[in-house]
């Protein structure tokens, strides 16, 4: 019996009540439970990585116990579990963006493959000798380097857009850069290193209007925020499924359909094509184009399930207690003597990148590390954002939907136990 | 605080962070230099050394790091000055073992302390991050070394 996609995906508890309760949530998360140095684990470096609820480690785990086979290729029982199962999270996620068909969303490794997936496809076929193409200086390495690469093969320009003392895109600058000769705008929706959360609406019409295509970043986005893509009227929208509790080396492409119809494929293989011969092949339709090899089909099962999960959840509801964790954050690490906040825009997610005196991020990152209390200590991968604010790097804090507030109180007491130890 | 948090700040790296030792420039004089940098992390190291007849007569460092690797750079540069050429990279070769090798024997004196990192593997490249450094210095290469 073929047995229904939809059974085989975990039941997502709906809460009962329109209170968010975190204590019932943690639950859910077994690795919660665990102990680093004998203290109970206070997970705070979610930006780099979410972990992951019960429903989508047993979705993985129940796909390759009950369902696992190769897609689009068979006609046994299991390859077609496995394609239903494989193309029902594709339409999970459709609807999760609210993209306007599944032949927009293309499976890819995460969000750094998805874009370069765009600079190389996309890049190569529209973007000139001559061109421009927009970012910002708050983008993460992911969204920097497939541009310089694409620039310096095409001999296009790569134009920054600079940003405030408090970590916001200098607007006057981006309209001032953004021109005739600009035909992307690629820019990061949430900043991974200072939070911000950058006005993309406004962004992407005044781009339209220049006659640029715009791909949003949206890594830090997804997990916090409920994303529209028709409604922001983006071009491509890029997301990694780990950081939306969902497995790694799965994330997601969304394009619009004539854009991607129009682009080249990006890898050559198996499940691109419709026929193959030495004299000439035909490239297979969307989404498909875009899918050469065997794909990460537990992956994107897992993926689907965590979907299903912050959806139950409710993303207003997770960003409602993300905010209220980094109220309380930054006003209790105000009253930590010499600290320094690195990025306070107005806008914000729930990241609060922050440096100490006379106490290194890194020196931080272990002594909290002892307390159980898990942080970021770097660049972020965002190197020109360090340079901007002239640091070798922060130490950063990152919310997700399960911690407290009585994890950012360890946070700081970790904070005030490393000064003691190193001031 | 944990037993295990001790070994690895131990009172001497504590102190060498607080008052790094030889933390200046080197005035006119120094011949060999060398910036090191740790990608990981950020930090950036430089070095400056004056050899004279194949001898350390005077070393110093600049750069922002953290507790480690400013300690053990602090303590590196106490440990070469008057050495020649050849025992200090015989030192480098020996820190280096004592960071990257389990069980690696020898009294280092002082530099013993530098053992704790060992059982930090994410730290042990601010420790060594000075004497990669100390080493490219030594040979004059232009290029900034990494710990990469």
């Amino acid at each position: 019996m073929t047995r229904a996609v939809n059974e085989t995906t975990v039941k997502v508890r709906a809460p009962a009540d329109s209170a968010f309760d975190v204590q019932r949530l943690r639950a859910d998360f077994p690795i919660l439970a665990e102990q680093v140095h004998g203290k109970p684990l206070v997970y705070l470096d979610n930006a780099a990585t979410a972990q992951k609820p019960r429903a989508v480690i047993d979705a993985i785990a129940h796909y390759y116990r009950h369902d696992n086979a190769n897609v689009h290729r068979a006609v046994h029982t299991l390859s077609e579990r496995a394609t239903a199962a494989y193309e029902g999270a594709r339409t999970k996620i459709r609807k999760f963006l609210n993209a306007a068909s599944d032949k927009e969303i293309i499976y890819v490794r995460g969000a750094t493959e998805g874009i370069n997936l765009v600079a190389a496809s996309w890049g190569r076929a529209n973007v000139r000798a001559g061109d421009e193409v927009l970012i910002t200086a708050m983008e993460h390495h992911s969204n920097i380097v497939p541009w310089q690469l694409l620039c310096e093969q095409v001999g296009a320009r790569l134009r920054v857009v600079p940003i405030s003392d408090e970590g916001e895109l200098v607007m006057e600058d981006f309209e001032r850069l953004l021109t005739g000769r600009t035909r992307l705008v690629a820019i990061v929706h949430c900043s991974n290193a200072l939070g911000t959360i950058n006005p993309v609406e406004q962004i992407i019409e005044r781009a339209h209007a220049a006659g640029a295509v715009v791909l949003l970043d949206g890594a830090q986005a997804v997990p916090h925020m409920a994303v529209d893509v028709r409604r922001l009227d983006c071009d491509f929208y890029v997301f990694s499924g780990h950081k939306l509790y969902g497995p790694t080396g799965i994330g997601v492409l969304y394009g619009k359909e004539r854009l991607l119809d129009a682009m080249p494929p990006y890898q050559g293989g198996g499940d691109m094509i419709k026929t193959v011969s030495f004299d000439k092949t035909t490239y297979n339709d969307l989404p498909y184009k875009f899918e050469a090899g065997t794909p990460h089909i537990a992956g994107a099962v897992g993926l689907g399930v965590a979907i299903d999960y912050v959806t139950a959840v409710g993303l207003d509801a997770i960003a409602a207690h993300e905010h209220e964790l980094l109220v309380h954050a930054t006003k209790i690490l105000s009253g930590v003597p010499g600290i320094r906040f690195v990025g306070t825009a107005r806008d914000k997610a729930g990241i609060v990148s922050f440096t100490l005196k006379g106490v290194h991020p890194h020196d931080l990152g272990t002594v909290l590390d002892h307390q159980g209390v898990a942080i970021r200590a770097g660049h972020h991968c965002a190197m020109p954002v360090m340079q901007r604010f002239g640091l070798p790097a922060t130490a950063r804090a990152s919310f997700a939907l399960y911690n407290t507030r009585e994890e950012v109180d360890a946070l700081v007491q970790g904070i005030r136990h490393a000064q003691e130890l190193l001031g | 605080m944990t037993q295990d948090l001790r070994a690895l700040y131990e009172e001497v790296i504590l102190d060498h962070n607080r008052r790094p030792r030889n933390f200046r420039r080197l005035p006119e004089g120094s011949n060999r230099h060398a910036i090191g940098h740790n990608p990981l992390c950020g930090d950036q190291l430089r070095i400056d050394l004056r050899v004279e007849d194949g001898v350390i007569k005077d070393v110093g460092f600049e750069g922002a790091g953290c507790a480690i690797s400013t300690a053990s750079a602090s303590l590196m540069t106490e440990s070469i000055k008057g050495k020649t050429v050849e025992e200090a990279e015989v030192l480098f070769r020996r820190v280096h073992d004592l960071l990257t090798k389990q069980g690696a024997a020898g009294d280092l004196g002082k530099l013993q302390v530098l053992a704790g990192v060992r059982d930090y593997p994410a730290r042990v490249k601010c420790a060594t991050l000075p004497w990669h450094t100390l080493e490219a210095a030594l040979k004059n290469t232009a290029a900034p070394v990494t710990t990469e």
